[in-house]
């Protein structure tokens, strides 16, 4: 038995946008991006660092990391389309004192994957680098390729650091931060072609903490990702509106800067809304919720995410419109909560 | 080079032996364990601890060790029994087996022990880890061998043969894997819960060097570690073990076949008294 989506008769009279490539940048039109910055922060950092190695199950050029096999193919490993074998391989190599960053997209990781990174490398708290492409709804494949509760199934694994990087700045300053890290860490991964959004904000990425990007009195976003790019956007537009915005910046998932988030959320009368690229269920939504209930911190909250659905396939634009998590979008629910 | 002396491995036999005595010593103390595995095993580890591996008993991370991975978590007892006869571990650590508290637990774990390589018990991990562990050793320019453990039952595992695939890859000359076969698993006999015969000829198809050998048999096993360690041609190589549950104490051996043998509380000194009794002809 098949259950079949239902779909509206195909009218070739109506334009539709076509799917977007497997692995389409993020960027807008007219936006200024960098590329590669994480292949090309890695390379850099691996200059004076030989302990660093780079291994793939078949994906080094849809995670940048084919830069780094390119510049050191000695240290390059390429494990085949097999993820499990690449989770416990990179711990076997990080018992012999290497730096493994290991990389394929985040559903194989998060789901294939999970049982062994939860035992060969975090319950030994091993220096694993776990780096994943095509996180949340960044493609559109379809479910097989869209990883919309990865930060869910880890944010369960105790010992494992989670990072989900909103731009091309935050990339380049994250990978050495995440390579000085002594345990495991799994880092969402924006390829390719990378917005540059957060120099205009003076930022300097710390692991596991918050950071206040712009103050304002309506509105306090807490935002991870490539989200808080869509929040920065959407406080600009609310501006002309006369809706003051203040955006927090949460690039560590965990652990997760409690204080920072309790502290911005305690100043009174601002509406409190998670962004998040990942399902309502189990992300950072969930995990401001409960930080904020134990802190006895009681905003007005509101989430916006993806929902708990298998989502569809299709161009990017159209499924963050659909799904509430573009810009417009965005800004349409926050002026629909304000009014209520 | 190694050479075979057949016939004159009698101190591997009474080592193997003595893995026994003591695994049945601590199967006493906590009431139960996986005793019929620890007894199957003790001749391989007998020959891999007492002829095959380079180690140092007072520094157990020493860099230029062999490394002995369990992947078959719950053979720890077999494998402390091993490491307490190697003086890895202090020997009056035994009646701590299985307690709380205890650096002995009954699933091997590599943060609670010394010379316990690596966490097992989830199945299909070690011969993965095993892979990188071997390149990584390879870089260093290493000579110490990666020694895995695994069972029948773990062949059922995918990632044994995401591993498998890559050690020939990879010409991982440095791995010795050591396949248990006693034929038994959680819901029955191997063969019945997932066949995964003929494994030589699977392993062969792989690209590895395959030995098959009565795994309960001291100079069949030094015959094929040493062809293990000193096989020509750069490939990985596989030991694969036949062997008998319960093996050393013949009323374990002929219990009803069970991947969790029964043993009643006073039939401990009775094992260890069939034993050396066993032993002493």
């Amino acid at each position: 038995m098949t259950h079949k989506k239902k779909f509206a008769a195909f009218d070739p009279s109506k334009p539709r946008l076509t799917t977007s490539a497997m692995i389409a940048s993020i960027a807008g039109e007219n936006q200024p991006t960098k590329p590669a910055p994480f292949g090309n922060a890695l390379v850099e950092l691996a200059k004076d660092r030989p302990e660093i190695v780079g291994m793939t199950a078949d994906l080094a050029k849809y995670t940048d990391l084919h830069i780094f096999a390119k510049a050191y193919p000695e240290r390059f490993y390429q494990m085949g389309m097999a993820e499990q074998l690449l989770m416990a391989s990179a711990a076997g190599m990080a018992r012999e004192g290497f730096i493994p960053i290991a990389t394929t997209y985040a559903v194989f990781a998060a789901r294939r994957a999970y049982d062994f990174i939860c035992m060969a490398i975090a319950e030994e708290n091993l220096p694993v680098k776990i780096v994943c492409a095509l996180p949340g709804l960044t493609t559109g494949y379809g479910p097989s390729h869209q990883a919309t509760e990865d930060l869910a199934i880890f944010r369960g694994m105790p010992n494992l650091t989670i990072i989900d990087p909103c731009d091309a700045l935050e990339i380049e300053q994250a990978v050495p931060a995440m390579i000085d890290h002594p345990g495991p860490v799994y880092m969402r991964l924006l390829r390719g072609n990378v917005p540059l959004v957060l120099d205009e904000y003076g930022y300097k990425f710390e692991l596991g903490k918050a950071k206040m990007l712009r103050d304002g009195n309506d509105v306090l976003f807490i935002s991870t990702g490539l989200m808080t790019m869509r929040t920065l956007e959407a406080a600009k537009e609310l501006a002309k509106d006369k809706v003051d915005v203040a955006v927090l910046h949460v690039p560590t998932i965990k652990p997760l800067d409690v204080d920072a988030i309790v502290k911005a959320s305690s100043k009174s009368g601002r509406l409190v809304v998670v962004a998040e690229n990942h399902s309502v269920n189990g992300g950072l939504g969930e995990a401001v919720a409960a930080s904020l209930m134990r802190s006895g911190v009681f905003p007005t909250f509101r989430h916006i995410g993806l929902p708990d659905e298998f989502l569809d396939a299709g161009a990017l634009p159209t499924l963050h419109d659909r799904y509430g998590i573009s810009t417009s979008a965005i800004c349409e629910s926050v002026k629909g909560w304000l009014q209520k | 080079m190694n050479a075979p002396i057949l016939g004159h491995n009698r101190p591997l036999i009474k080592k193997a032996y003595e893995i026994r005595r003591t695994a049945l010593q601590m199967g006493k103390v906590q009431g139960q364990g996986y005793i019929a595995q620890a007894l199957d095993i003790a001749d391989v580890l007998s020959v891999a601890y007492f002829h095959a591996m380079q180690y140092r008993p007072a520094e157990p991370e020493w860099e230029e060790r062999d490394r002995f991975y369990l992947s078959i978590g719950h053979y720890a007892i077999g494998l402390y029994a091993a490491l307490i006869e190697a003086g890895i571990i202090p020997r009056e650590e035994l009646e701590s087996y299985g307690t709380d508290d205890s650096r002995l637990p009954m699933s091997g774990m590599a943060a609670y022990t010394p010379g316990m390589e690596i966490t097992g018990g989830s199945l299909g991990h070690g011969l993965p880890i095993a892979i990188g562990g071997c390149l990584g050793l390879k870089v260093k320019k290493s000579k110490s061998f990666i020694y895995n453990l695994l069972s029948d039952g773990e062949l059922g595992e995918g990632s044994t043969w995401e591993a498998a695939m890559s050690a020939a890859h990879w010409k991982l000359d440095n791995l010795i894997a050591i396949v248990d076969i006693n034929n038994q698993q959680a819901d029955g006999p191997s063969s019945q819960v997932l066949a995964s015969e003929p494994v030589d000829k699977k392993f062969e198809a792989f690209g590895w060097f395959a030995q098959r050998v009565d795994g309960n048999d001291i100079d069949a096993l030094v015959k094929a570690f040493d062809a293990a360690r000193n096989h020509e041609h750069a490939v990985p190589r596989v030991i694969i073990c036949d062997t008998l549950m319960g093996k050393g104490v013949p009323f374990l051996e002929a219990r009803d076949k069970n991947h969790f043998i029964r043993v009643d509380a006073n039939e401990w000194d009775q094992a260890i008294a069939v034993l050396d009794a066993e032993f002493a002809s």
